[in-house]
């Protein structure tokens, strides 16, 4: 079973809500839709579903062409962001329900619904009301709904927001661990660069209606093909300083100046964004050739056992991502270390044009 | 030993509203309960009759039937009512232009006072001047709900309908209203039938307003007093005399202020007490599932 959108467009009134998306996904794979609010994330997803006809383009469902198929002849599954739940039926008649519609065996619905129910750790509710159990219980039920059924597609937007974050990274974790098995597409919807990168599979960086990037998660994350993609693909966002490169050295704002390493030599004399990640920057030097840089203390955020400190000196702004809590006072002078050898350099038009050799830590 | 403050300044705080709750229901209900209690001849002239009122009003058979006609009546509009609002309500329009249109045209009948109601029916169903009386014999029906007691009870029930379904269909349109888009999509993907959508959906949803609804439906329908009394004046005979009429006609046709209190007094609790019954039994429903 594979799924791919060929040239689909969506416009809404007279707005490009998708604009010309291509996208192919391989059975089995687990992709995960990355973009903010607003991006298309489920403007997408409801075409995928059929919900939605796009108004351009095909979708094609294992080479035969679904477009004008409506969400009721498809096999597909969906869990939202709220949880949605029959709410006069228990769990067990919540998780029967699509089997039921489907006029299943009564044995085989019972087997179905308590090896799904298990599997998602809410056997022990099975006869209580979606409104009795908690947010996650209830959020687990809504899945157990989605998986019980052999969907071919699975779509999850955003399920896991309105939960808190302990029951989020254990809800994200199990759910990957569930789909290793499965022979059919999830694709996952999050705002979250992390979420994306804790799930793995492929992503897809939305921005805007459009498709920026698409591949695996790890690749898309260390090569960022432009500076949107490497932005909305960090958490810090990815610092962006403009620089320009001469002959022999990089200039920052015409203040901070290095002399080209090996890696940058390539790059063509001009002018270049480049793109630092917040962790690369540190409050010590890890090589000869990090560039010390006098900044003054903005902000610390502690967040966990971390810190996000940031800085500026007169010409720009920097995000550091620490590990450990730092306390600082506002606008005391510390000096950072910026690594020259671990630059991304994106062109006049955001392309990405240079990224780091591979770090020998990954 | 920590020392507590006394002070009685919430006394005034809540001394607006023992004012207000006192003059709009407790003095004038005491008042009813005082003539309730004795046999007034003239106003220096008067005799403390204990129940003597309540023995007599409980085993008047005028007032029997006319209960039973009450409860008749609305129980009949209620079960015509509630299903046929719930209808309306699915069938409205949801979005732009034509939702505006709908909700103005279902309101109209509500907005138009009630012995106006009982005037536009009582020229609507005649034979002569009348579109639905005229409609009724032009296909043979002879009816005239004047002097046949089925046909005014036909009417009466009809006008009500008209009347106070749209009250329930807005009750539902709002509680409709309020259920969230996904869930109809998550209906959709879960291949769910129209009537899955309703039974399982939005049924589960309209519950609340529903039981508002009939709340109000029963309690206005068991005060009915305005359209009958315009429409059929009760009759023919005393075919659709409902309570109200019964006790205007007791207290102000012949003046029993005495029997007349006693009765307002019981016809306050029936409607206290079926309206307590009918609530506590939903909430019981719903606490146990």
């Amino acid at each position: 079973m594979s799924l791919t959108l060929q040239n689909v467009s969506r416009v809404v009134e007279g707005e490009m809500w998708i604009d010309d998306v291509n996208l192919s996904l391989e059975p089995g794979s687990f992709n995960v839709l990355l973009g903010r609010t607003l991006s298309g994330k489920t403007t997408l997803m409801r075409l995928m579903a059929g919900l939605d006809r796009p108004t351009k383009g095909k979708i094609l469902m294992n080479g035969v062409d679904v477009t004008g198929v409506p969400v009721r002849e498809r096999n597909i599954s969906m869990v939202y962001q709220q949880f949605i739940n029959y709410p006069n039926l228990t769990v067990y008649e919540n998780i029967a329900s699509p089997l039921r519609l489907a006029k299943m065996d009564e044995k085989e619905v019972d087997r179905r619904v308590r090896e799904t129910a298990e599997m998602l750790r809410i056997d022990p509710y099975l006869d209580r009301l979606p409104l009795q159990l908690s947010g996650g219980q209830q959020q687990r039920t809504a899945m157990a709904r989605a998986l019980v059924k052999d969907s071919q597609i699975i779509l999850f937007d955003e399920p896991l927001v309105n939960l808190d974050y302990k029951l989020r990274e254990e809800l994200r974790q199990e759910l990957r661990a569930l789909f290793k098995a499965r022979n059919c597409i999830a694709i996952y919807a999050t705002t979250e660069p992390n979420e994306a990168l804790a799930l793995g599979g492929n992503t897809a960086v939305l921005n805007e209606g459009r498709l920026l990037q698409m591949g695996p998660t790890a690749e898309v994350y260390h090569q960022p093909k432009d500076i949107i993609t490497a932005e909305m693909f960090s958490e810090p966002p990815i610092n962006v300083v403009p620089g320009r490169v001469s002959e022999e050295e990089v200039t920052f704002d015409d203040t901070v100046h290095f002399r080209l390493n090996s890696d940058l030599r390539r790059l063509t004399p001009g002018e270049y964004q480049f793109g630092v990640r917040a962790s690369h920057i540190g409050l010590v030097p890890h090589s000869d050739d990090d560039l010390e840089l006098p900044v003054r203390v903005d902000l610390a955020e502690i967040s966990g056992s971390e810190t996000f400190l940031h800085v500026h000196n007169p010409h720009f702004d920097l995000v550091l991502h620490l590990s450990g809590v730092h306390a600082y006072q506002v606008d005391q002078e510390i000096k950072v270390y910026f690594p020259t050898h671990k630059l991304y350099a994106f062109d006049a038009q955001g392309k990405m044009v240079h990224s780091p050799a591979r770090m020998r830590d990954q | 030993m920590q020392t507590k403050v006394e002070n009685n300044k919430a006394w005034f705080l809540v001394m607006p509203v023992f004012l207000i709750v006192a003059f709009s229901a407790i003095i004038p209900l005491m008042t009813v309960v005082n003539y309730s209690v004795q046999d007034i001849f003239d106003p220096y002239t008067r005799y403390f009759v204990g129940t003597e009122w309540f023995k007599q009003v409980m085993l008047d058979s005028r007032l029997q039937e006319a209960l039973l006609r009450q409860f008749i009546y609305s129980f009949t509009i209620i079960i015509i009512e509630v299903p046929l609002g719930i209808c309306v309500a699915l069938m409205m329009p949801t979005k732009g232009r034509g939702a505006s249109l709908a909700l103005i045209l279902v309101a109209i009948p509500l907005l138009i006072p009630w012995n106006v109601v009982g005037t536009i029916w009582q020229i609507f169903g005649r034979a002569d001047i009348g579109l639905f009386g005229a409609f009724m014999s032009s296909i043979g029906v002879d009816y005239n709900y004047a002097s046949d007691p089925t046909d005014a009870w036909l009417t009466v029930v009809l006008m009500d309908v008209w009347h106070w379904t749209p009250l329930v269909a807005l009750l539902c349109y709002s509680g409709l209203r309020a259920i969230p888009e996904v869930y109809y999509q998550a209906a959709r993907i879960d291949q769910a039938s129209r009537w899955a959508v309703f039974r399982y959906i939005q049924l589960p949803k309209l519950t609340n307003v529903l039981i508002i609804g009939v709340l109000l439906r029963f309690m206005d329908s068991f005060m009915i007093y305005t359209e009958p009394f315009v429409l059929t004046g009760g009759g023919p005979g005393s075919s659709t005399t409902f309570l109200s009429q019964a006790l205007v006609q007791q207290a102000i046709g012949q003046f029993d202020l005495g029997p007349a209190a006693a009765f307002s007094l019981v016809y306050f609790l029936i409607i206290l007490l079926v309206c307590w019954v009918f609530y506590t039994t939903i909430m019981n429903m719903q606490k146990d599932k």
